[in-house]
């Protein structure tokens, strides 16, 4: 995802997503999810043409991608670990499991190793609170995390 | 004679490995040259034995569980693919205590069925309460769907006949079906539990929907943190279509209903209906005052049915069996069943479907057994991150919208979250108020800013500066977004701030400097 690229390319390849797109009524979260899983992150030159594309200002196409927490405005790591930080889960510990996360990795919520393997989210529940605490690791999920589980996935994701 | 595996798909299944456990079994049934074929059912809903694997005998179906790779080798010596004994072995997978006791009529198949057979859904009586529906006229499908007493199942219990009538009787050439699946609640999973386990009733569902209102087009929003979800509902609209469940023409008839399914962005506020028209329009999912109704005005500013997941998965049962035979369960003016999830520190967690009614203590102490670390239970929340929490005094009040209305509490999409006595209930409260900042949209003051000064009083009280002034003025503040805010999000952030100072005010006294010092 780190690869260089130029804006004209981002305009070009966006502009093939948009017009894919954009019969669609509402188009708009499915040009940006398209767009995020082409690019990574939903970059800020891209912005202006889905604008124009879908007659709207820029001002408005900055407020939606904002206001969704999915969104990136930057890449993130190679891989997304995300823990729920949700009653269930607190209720078996997460807190805790988010703390030695945190420790592990030497880094806080919404941040990135500096080596560039993994950021860490927030997320508010996964659905698997019968089997809590939960977490998921690039869309794979995962259920009673512990210490031990939580130890395989940080190798994993340095390896 | 082939044998039947069953090696559930449910991301719960998922998150506690089954992969490996199918992997493995294909592995034996090769290496033994077997004749038995894998089926990737839903899950039964039991979560401490997941992954639950069963098998077909003659008996009928056995279940094992919870199986972890390192079994599987022994289940087969232990000959159980034909029920063999082995101490993961179950018995009759039916006359397993928590399912019997339920009365399973959303949630007849799931687990039972592989979620994408279309035969294995006819044959378990899918696609009736459409056939049905299709001989009916609108106003008489609309008409059952009243009288069985169905509510919406996302939380707020507004009768669904009465939802649809109004978008029956409104005037419009394009009329929608929204599918709320935007479950975000912490605790609840039915709506996860029915899109990959059965995605075939929410199909029926917003097909029947479709036809008693004059809609033909309908979208199910997904949260995008149910990727699973999201990947099976895609794959069943896609069946559905080439097998003339939906298009031009439902079924053979003269209704046309389709289907899209979109997947959200990670903002909990979309699960409120507006914000969800809004989302899916592509604006920020910014509440909008109401009137007018989404019944009026909804998608696209046209007559649209905004429904839970479940509601819509109940219809086809409704049909089918007729409003009578829905009604007579329940209690009250809360009609039919509700699959309650049973979640956190709970012994044995999962889905249970039954008629409204039981007691709050049946349902954690019996059914759930208990918390799953021993200890004593503390509270428990009922209805997700916007419901009250609830201590063991209360635990007479029967589940039901109005009973738990009276209590100061909700049943909302009916989840809850147990808690052991190691909870400390002012920081649930301050929790409560973080998740409300984190998730605001922005567009009422009392929520925007209320949340974020109900963290900071939160803090105060713990810091114990001025903890009785600090008290009253978080009351006073819950009450200001209880009454000022537009939508539920900071409408009932209020319950489980509310009902923790005021069920557990020990948690809320100033630490005593002694302890402090130490």
């Amino acid at each position: 995802m780190n690869v260089r690229i130029s804006a004209g390319e981002f305009t070009e390849r966006s502009l093939e997503i948009i017009r894919d797109l954009k019969h669609l009524e509402g188009p708009m979260l499915p040009i940006l999810h398209a767009i995020q899983a082409e690019f990574g992150y939903v970059p800020e030159e891209v912005k202006p043409v889905i604008a124009s594309e879908l007659n709207l200002s820029r001002a408005e196409v900055h407020g939606v991608v904002t206001f969704y927490h999915e969104f990136r405005d930057h890449p993130a790591g190679r891989h997304v670990l995300k823990l729920c930080r949700a009653e269930a889960c607190q209720s078996m510990g997460s807190d805790r499991i988010a703390d030695r996360a945190r420790q592990m990795l030497g880094i806080d919520f919404h941040q990135t190793t500096l080596d560039g393997a993994v950021t860490l989210e927030a997320v508010y529940c996964l659905g698997l609170c019968a089997c809590a605490p939960a977490a998921m690791l690039d869309g794979e999920v995962y259920g009673r995390v512990d210490e031990h589980c939580l130890s395989e996935i940080v190798a994993e994701v340095r390896r | 004679m082939t044998v039947t595996i069953f090696v559930p798909r449910d991301a719960a299944a998922l998150a506690l490995g089954v992969e490996k456990v199918a992997k493995a079994i294909a592995q034996e049934i090769e290496a033994r040259g077997l004749d038995a074929r894998i089926v990737r059912n839903g899950s039964r809903g039991m979560f401490w034995l997941e992954p639950l694997v069963e098998v077909r005998t003659e008996a009928g179906r056995i279940a094992y569980g919870p199986v972890k790779a390192g079994d599987v080798k022994g289940l087969f010596d232990a000959g159980f693919l034909t029920g063999g004994n082995h101490p993961l072995c179950l018995g009759l997978t039916k006359e397993i205590p928590f399912l019997r006791q339920q009365t399973r009529l959303t949630f007849s198949r799931c687990g039972v069925t592989d979620p994408l057979s279309l035969d294995d859904y006819r044959h378990y009586q899918g696609l009736k309460g459409l056939e049905r529906a299709i001989a009916m006229t609108p106003a008489e499908i609309v008409r059952q769907v009243t009288d069985s007493g169905l509510r919406g199942r996302g939380g707020a219990g507004f009768p669904t006949g009465i939802k649809w009538k109004t978008v029956m009787d409104a005037a419009g050439p394009l009329k929608y079906i929204v599918c709320n699946a935007d479950e975000g609640d912490s605790a609840t999973f039915a709506d996860r539990m029915i899109m990959e386990g059965d995605p075939f009733v929410l199909i029926e569902g917003m097909a029947i929907a479709g036809i008693a209102t004059g809609a033909t087009k309908g979208y199910v929003y997904i949260r995008s943190e149910y990727p699973h979800a999201i990947a099976t509902m895609t794959e069943a609209v896609e069946i559905a279509r080439t097998t003339g469940i939906l298009g031009a023409s439902v079924l053979g008839s003269a209704h046309a209903f389709d289907i899209e399914i979109r997947s959200g962005a990670g903002a909990y506020v979309c699960g409120e209906e507006t914000s969800l028209l809004n989302s899916l329009e592509g604006k920020r999912g910014i509440v909008r005052a109401k009137p007018p109704l989404p019944a009026l005005k909804g998608f696209l500013g046209r007559p649209t049915v905004v429904n839970n997941v479940i509601s819509l998965a109940s219809v086809p049962v409704i049909m089918d069996r007729g409003a009578e035979f829905y009604k007579n369960f329940g209690m009250g003016r809360s009609r039919g069943t509700i699959p309650i999830q049973i979640a956190g520190n709970v012994k044995y967690g999962g889905l249970y479907e039954t008629a409204f009614g039981l007691s709050l203590g049946e349902i954690v102490d019996h059914i759930g057994g208990g918390t799953a670390t021993g200890r004593p239970v503390k509270a428990v929340q009922v209805g997700g991150p916007l419901g009250a929490y609830f201590p063991r005094a209360l635990f007479d009040t029967p589940f039901d919208y109005e009973a738990f209305a009276a209590k100061d509490g909700l049943i909302g999409h009916a989840g809850i979250t147990v808690f052991d006595d190691t909870a400390d209930m002012l920081k649930q409260a301050r929790f409560a108020m973080e998740f409300c900042a984190i998730e605001s949209c922005g567009k009422c003051t009392p929520c925007r800013i209320g949340s974020t000064r109900g963290v900071e009083t939160a803090d105060k009280i713990r810091q114990g500066i001025e903890p009785e002034k600090n008290k009253a003025l978080l009351a006073d503040l819950c009450n200001t977004m209880k009454f000022g805010s537009l939508c539920a999000l900071g409408g009932f952030t209020p319950y489980p701030v509310m009902s923790a100072m005021t069920h557990f005010p020990q948690d809320f006294a100033p630490t005593p400097l002694i302890e402090a010092a130490e």
